[in-house]
């Protein structure tokens, strides 16, 4: 069978034009519906054209400015970071079941949040409460402890990685559970906090994480190559040229900055690094110079139309988007491997 | 005329958790060189391979490449010199035949710059040298065994080396393919000079391709010369502990291994 595969720039434009309708679309739903064409139009005011902002009702360009495009961009830039971090575990790992969760890095993530809730309040820093912080920490460190246990000499064979992964997630869910057993009122907050909810509002949180999910980004399709390289085993990447140890180190750190940004600001929100990777792979093909940024892309508009049914579906509440994600990621999940066994063998 | 080894292994010892596995080899790779390496299962070929290309390191004893030390030099640096053809690839995703031979450019794409029409052009010509052009569309997982060595060659030769290690490239083969990939490397050497190194297994293809062969044993080398001077009955009697006679093949002047059955 011959795999038709979109030419790569087609694919990326057109992904590009679906994340700004999706973005759009998203912006302009929710309790108070606008027209597309005044939503078009007060963002093209307050980018381009100041002067006209004032034809706008005040109120409109409030709910548009300071309400729902800073969370739509913020719901692209969680969803595209968590798709760019399970392109990296996945590639790196030549699993593609491997996704943040599975290294460990959303569990060292809750356990972080976990115990930042216990904290006295009012800890701020940069804008962010201490939950964001520490849960960026946590996914920091999560990584870093289980590369370290699962290393051989100078070697991480990756079957020591994905069981040392799953340890370690064993280890803080356990951990977790008791901080929430001994918690008392602050269990609540907790518990929705580890269902995931894009709830930062405001430009600021999103000031800071842009540039390193931006940057993180940049850094992995740099690395397509060798990435690629990757899948062909260890040995073979060091053949092509690979220095595969400090590579290595190097990628980790990088999903670990990817989805330590993306919690920090979204909660967990699952089955994104793990549903979108798998599904573009399915429609691109696994090469990376095409798979990650187009990835990446569709992990934005997957988790834009995502967090606006979280909004829209039993408005004026709102369900977490990360249980929007896996009702409609792992049923998904389950279709795909059904359909899709002969595509990963191993 | 005296030119210097291409890849060179100079008294190099390794063991693994304390089993010496290679003990004092001495290997010199001339450039143009056809060399197959012969032993049983155990005798130290595959490691010696891996010593060869970098991926281990002898505990004692050095590795030249070029006249520099192994070692000292980058992964890239290695890669864009020498290319490993392994046992077995297992490729986890679809990719197609044409993208495994571009991971071959590997060592040569810059980061920041991505592939260039070098790099494509380079790709185009190795298929068609190795006549994989037919395959490139198709999933490498649903290609046949032989035609996945061709690909994989093809891919090392996309790394425009100087030195090519084969780890058994023709196990687990037909017949038809084993002398396919076995033509291939014959001609890619007397074509392109490319000097080729292959672990085999099969005595008799071996010394009907190879110019030189090198014996291990117990991680010794016990013979090296042309296949006349290292296929003798009671070297392999002796090696393989089985009962042999040597005849000459019927249409060329190579020496062919013929079993003595001890039942019947």
């Amino acid at each position: 069978m011959i795999h038709k595969r979109p030419a790569r720039s087609v694919a990326i434009l057109a992904l590009l034009a679906a994340l700004i309708g999706a973005i759009l679309i998203a912006v302009s739903l929710g309790t108070v519906t606008m027209p597309l064409r005044n939503v078009a139009g007060i963002l093209w005011s307050r980018l381009a054209n100041p002067a006209a902002l004032a034809r706008w009702p005040e109120t409109d360009v409030a709910i548009i400015w300071q309400l729902r495009l800073p969370r739509v961009l913020t719901a692209a830039l969680v969803g595209a970071a968590l798709s760019a971090a399970g392109v990296v575990f996945q590639g790196l790992l030549r699993n593609p079941m491997a996704d943040p969760y599975i290294i460990g890095t959303s569990g060292g993530a809750a356990l972080g949040a976990t115990l930042a809730l216990l904290l006295p309040a009012g800890w701020v820093w940069l804008g962010f409460t201490p939950v964001p912080v520490f849960a960026f920490v946590g996914a920091i460190s999560a990584v870093l402890f289980v590369y370290n246990i699962a290393r051989v000499g100078p070697k991480t064979p990756i079957t020591t990685l994905l069981l040392s992964g799953f340890a370690f997630s064993s280890l803080a869910s356990a951990a977790m559970s008791f901080l929430m057993t001994v918690s008392g009122n602050t269990m609540r907050r907790i518990v929705l906090w580890m269902m995931g909810g894009i709830s930062a509002t405001g430009w600021q949180p999103l000031a800071v994480v842009t540039p390193l999910v931006v940057l993180g980004i940049i850094l992995a399709y740099v690395l397509s190559t060798e990435l690629n390289a990757f899948l062909l085993g260890e040995e073979q990447a060091a053949h092509l040229g690979v220095h595969v140890e400090r590579r290595k180190i190097g990628l980790l750190a990088l999903g670990a900055l990817l989805t330590g940004a993306a919690v920090s600001v979204s909660g967990l929100v699952g089955f994104v690094g793990l549903v979108v990777p798998h599904l573009s792979r399915l429609i691109f093909g696994p090469d990376h110079h095409t798979l990650l940024p187009a990835a990446t892309l569709s992990g934005g508009i997957f988790l834009v139309l995502a967090d606006l049914l979280a909004r829209i579906l039993i408005a004026p509440s709102e369900i977490p988007v990360g249980v929007v994600t896996a009702l409609l990621g792992a049923p998904f999940l389950i279709y795909l491997l059904r359909r899709s066994k002969k595509e990963y063998t191993f | 005329m005296n030119p210097r080894p291409l890849l060179q292994a100079e008294n190099v010892h390794f063991s693994y958790s304390g089993q010496p596995l290679l003990q004092g080899i001495d290997l010199d790779l001339f450039p143009g060189d056809l060399v197959g390496m012969i032993g049983p299962n155990g005798s130290g070929k595959t490691t010696l391979i891996k010593l060869l290309s970098g991926i281990l390191r002898p505990q004692r004893g050095q590795v030249w490449l070029g006249g520099q030390l192994l070692r000292a030099q980058t992964r890239r640096q290695i890669a864009q010199r020498i290319a490993v053809v392994p046992q077995e690839l297992v490729v986890p995703f679809s990719f197609t035949a044409r993208e495994i031979v571009e991971m071959g450019r590997t060592p040569h794409v810059r980061p920041w710059h991505g592939e260039t029409p070098a790099d494509r052009e380079v790709v185009e010509q190795t298929l068609a040298a190795t006549h994989t052009d037919i395959l490139a569309e198709r999933p490498f997982n649903e290609l046949s065994g032989g035609e996945q060595q061709r690909v994989v060659i093809a891919m090392a030769l996309a790394q425009q080396p100087e030195v090519l290690l084969l780890d058994e490239p023709t196990v687990h083969l037909d017949i038809n393919h084993q002398i396919e990939i076995l033509e291939l490397l014959a001609q890619l050497n007397r074509e392109r000079g490319l000097t080729v190194l292959a672990t085999m297994h099969d005595l008799n293809l071996a010394s009907l391709y190879f110019n030189r062969l090198t014996m291990l044993n117990q991680g010794r080398i016990v013979a090296e010369g042309t296949p006349e001077e290292v296929l003798q009955e009671e070297r392999l009697r002796e090696v393989f502990q089985a009962a042999v006679r040597i005849q000459p093949h019927p249409t060329r002047q190579r020496p062919q291994v013929m079993v003595l059955p001890i039942v019947g």
